[in-house]
């Protein structure tokens, strides 16, 4: 027997010749293989796909550019980002670098009614939800651990605890169904919750069991899994023998892998997942296979994990470049359009820094806040022992 | 004034507010057609239907993660933690997500949880089933943390912990669940309130949940013996009714922690540690602690031995007034 043939599996009902033991994997998961859903090539042709093709048709060319200054600024936001954190104004810094479509393609494919529950790195999805790109600085600057109100703009707190976040989108979801918000047929109302999550959070029970919740609740759920192909320093491979979108099955709700890379296309199949959602249709997986170019967080160094040879393949796959391309070839935008978004960024990054150096720290007590509704004693206690602590320095000053 | 036992003491507190609040939902294992392994949810399925009351997959981390997500969206969620040994699983989600949110989002969102847990042993378990993991919880700033050990408690606490907008871990002592006992038409002070249940002047005896009826056996015990114990039920152990506490701890000067759980690191710790910070010179011996021993909850055959009983309250109580 070659080392491919594999014996059929005996099974508690006997020999089960259907089933067969996937090969162990090996280290090439930069193919997203002929079920990746793609729109567009690398090199910036489109891809005809007739189930997704009317999507993407709906989207005038004013939204088409749309897509790509979204792109764009948010690349050089997060650059500008990394940039604060190597002159120590921030204390750590996740970059988005090369999911820039991931994010943008799904971000703008929610309704304004719609939830998402991000990770620590969706810095192109708060970008799409409206959020103040200053905001997400707070947490790796130190002054909060999160800050904004995520009922604002239906964008909840940058989740740290991995796979954490995929439950509280289920159960949001849950009460999304309990106030009767799906399946109306009215489009401002019915409502679907987006769950991002990454390749590495897939090994976390949290995340099955948001799978079972929401397959069999039958929730309003989109799971949004970006395969950056690396968790800091694992490999895909490390994580999961079977590619990430056939686990959607075993859930008994259907899965999808859309190139990562490719704006239209993870705009496209997040809309259908999203639409599915909020007319009653239930939860789909989607793993968007993209990849880190950049380091996990400010704090690592990727050089000692992967080989440079791998970078380069994937900058060939660069998100913006190919849309850059694609829409240039088909005349939707031209070299005025992106100098003008570029001047655009270069704006973004000067008010970002600046509004990043003028954030004040917060005022010592402020640590006593906002742990209880009612106040609690000791913490009370403790807060006015604390300033009168602090108030004893400044007499003695004085005196 | 109705007799009623403890466990329908919480079924009625949990009827009436679902009945108060279209937004109060109950998630567990085994709480719908079933009514809960110990039947506190009983009959509220079939009059609230499916929706409100949710048979969850096997699975706290699930139970809990989805909760969070349904208070996101507004809703009031009673969680039942099917035995004391099971909250673990979902331990991630209460500390790090339930305790926080409120301060990480500067006070815009709101974690108005419920999370109920039958606690202690007692009852000839199996492993996992009769454990007292109060201190925890209570050590989580964030959460507050009660336990009840009468129906009248039991019904109008668990009113005040779903009203509550802060978090509530709500602990009930499974050993009196079938105690009867009166419920009356109010509750007995504000959720966070110590009640004094027999006034004394030799030694005080502080105690919660199952422990509170052994309490005041031994104090019943010891008057016979011509000395006069009071006891309080400390009913909220985050926060602490220090005021109560202290009083009276000043008053008799002699105070005695009882509870199941393992005293080191336990609830009697941090007590004592307070009365001696803020009591001591009212002080005639050093706070006593009888509780579990530093040992994992052994088999059912020797829980008696490690549980906390009458006699063994007694002779903290004698140890104490021997200073």
């Amino acid at each position: 027997m070659s080392d491919n043939e594999v014996a059929p599996l005996e099974t508690a009902f006997g020999v089960d010749h259907h089933v067969t033991r996937a090969e162990a994997p090996e280290r090439s998961a930069q193919e997203g293989g002929p079920e990746m859903v793609q729109l567009l090539s690398p090199e910036g042709e489109r891809v005809p796909n007739p189930e997704l093709d009317a999507i993407v048709d709906d989207l005038s060319d004013e939204a088409l550019r749309g897509l790509y200054r979204d792109l764009v600024l948010v690349r050089r936001f997060d650059a500008e980002a990394t940039a604060l954190q190597r002159q120590g104004e921030l204390g750590l810094w996740a970059s988005l670098l090369g999911q820039e479509a991931a994010q943008v393609g799904s971000g703008r494919a929610m309704r304004r009614q719609d939830y998402a529950f991000p990770t620590y790195r969706e810095h192109g999805v708060a970008w799409c939800r409206g959020v103040d790109p200053v905001n997400l600085l707070g947490m790796f600057r130190g002054v909060n651990h999160g800050g904004w109100d995520p009922n604002e703009k239906n964008f909840h707190l940058y989740t740290i605890i991995i796979g954490a976040q995929t439950l509280h989108a289920t159960g949001y979801a849950m009460g999304v169904q309990r106030d009767g918000d799906v399946g109306t047929g009215d489009d401002r109302r019915d409502t679907a919750v987006i769950a991002y999550f990454g390749d590495g959070a897939t090994s976390q029970g949290d995340v099955s069991e948001s799978l079972v919740f929401a397959g069999v609740n039958n929730s309003p759920v989109v799971f949004f899994c970006q395969n950056n192909q690396w968790a800091i320093s694992e490999p895909n491979e490390k994580q999961t023998r079977a590619p990430l979108w056939h686990r959607a099955r075993g859930f008994g709700f259907p899965g999808i892998r859309v190139d990562g890379n490719d704006v239209l296309a993870v705009y496209a199949v997040t809309k259908q997942a999203l639409d599915a959602a909020r007319t009653s249709q239930g939860p789909t997986f989607v793993e968007a296979f993209t990849y880190r170019m950049g380091a996990h967080t400010t704090s690592d160094d990727p050089t000692k994990y992967r080989v440079s040879a791998e970078v380069e393949v994937w900058k060939h796959r660069d998100p913006i470049e190919r849309y850059k391309r694609w829409l240039t070839t088909t005349g939707t935008a031209d070299t005025d359009f992106f100098d003008a978004v570029d001047a655009e960024a270069v704006e973004l990054g000067a008010s970002v820094r600046e509004r990043c150096l003028s954030m004040p720290d917060p005022d010592p007590t402020e640590m006593f806040d906002h742990v209880y509704a009612d106040a609690h004693p000791v913490t009370a206690r403790e807060k006015e022992w604390f300033a009168g602590y602090h108030a004893s320095f400044e007499e003695e000053v004085s005196r | 004034m109705t007799p009623t036992t403890l466990a329908k003491g919480i079924t009625s507190g949990l009827r009436a507010a679902m009945e108060e609040d279209p937004k109060v939902v109950l998630m567990g294992e085994d709480i719908g057609k079933l009514g809960g392994v110990f039947r506190v949810t009983e009959g509220l399925q079939k009059d609230f239907g499916e929706d409100r009351v949710i048979d969850t997959p096997l699975a706290e981390a699930g139970i809990m993660g989805t909760a969070i997500g349904m208070a996101l969206r507004g809703y009031r969620p009673v969680v039942e933690i099917q035995f004391d040994g099971f909250v673990y699983p979902a331990f991630d989600h209460i500390v790090s997500q339930v305790a926080k949110l409120r301060a990480r989002s500067l006070g815009s969102v709101a974690m108005p949880l419920v999370i109920r847990i039958p606690f202690g042993g007692g009852i000839g378990a199996v492993e996992h089933h009769s454990e007292s993991n109060e201190a925890y919880f209570a050590h989580t700033a964030g959460l507050r943390v009660v336990a009840v050990s009468n129906p009248h408690d039991a019904h109008w606490m668990m009113r005040q912990a779903i009203a509550s907008d802060d978090p509530v871990v709500f602990y009930e002592p499974k050993r009196r669940y079938w105690d009867k006992g009166e419920l009356g038409d109010g509750p007995d002070g504000d959720l966070g309130t110590a009640r004094v249940l027999r006034e004394g002047s030799d030694v005080t005896l502080l105690a919660y949940g199952p422990m509170v009826k052994t309490c005041l056996q031994a104090a019943q015990a010891a008057e016979e013996e011509g000395r006069s114990v009071e006891v309080v039920d400390l009913r909220s152990l985050s926060p602490l009714d220090e005021e109560t506490v202290l009083a009276s701890a000043r008053r008799t000067g002699r105070v005695v922690v009882v509870h199941e759980a393992s005293t080191f690191l336990g609830m009697g710790s941090e007590i004592s540690a307070l009365v001696s910070e803020q009591a001591f010179y009212s002080l005639e011996a050093p706070v006593l602690r009888v509780g579990g021993y530093n040992v994992p909850y052994p088999p059912s055959r020797l829980e008696e031995e490690f549980l906390p009983d009458l006699d063994r309250v007694l002779d903290a109580v004698d140890r104490s007034l021997a200073y």
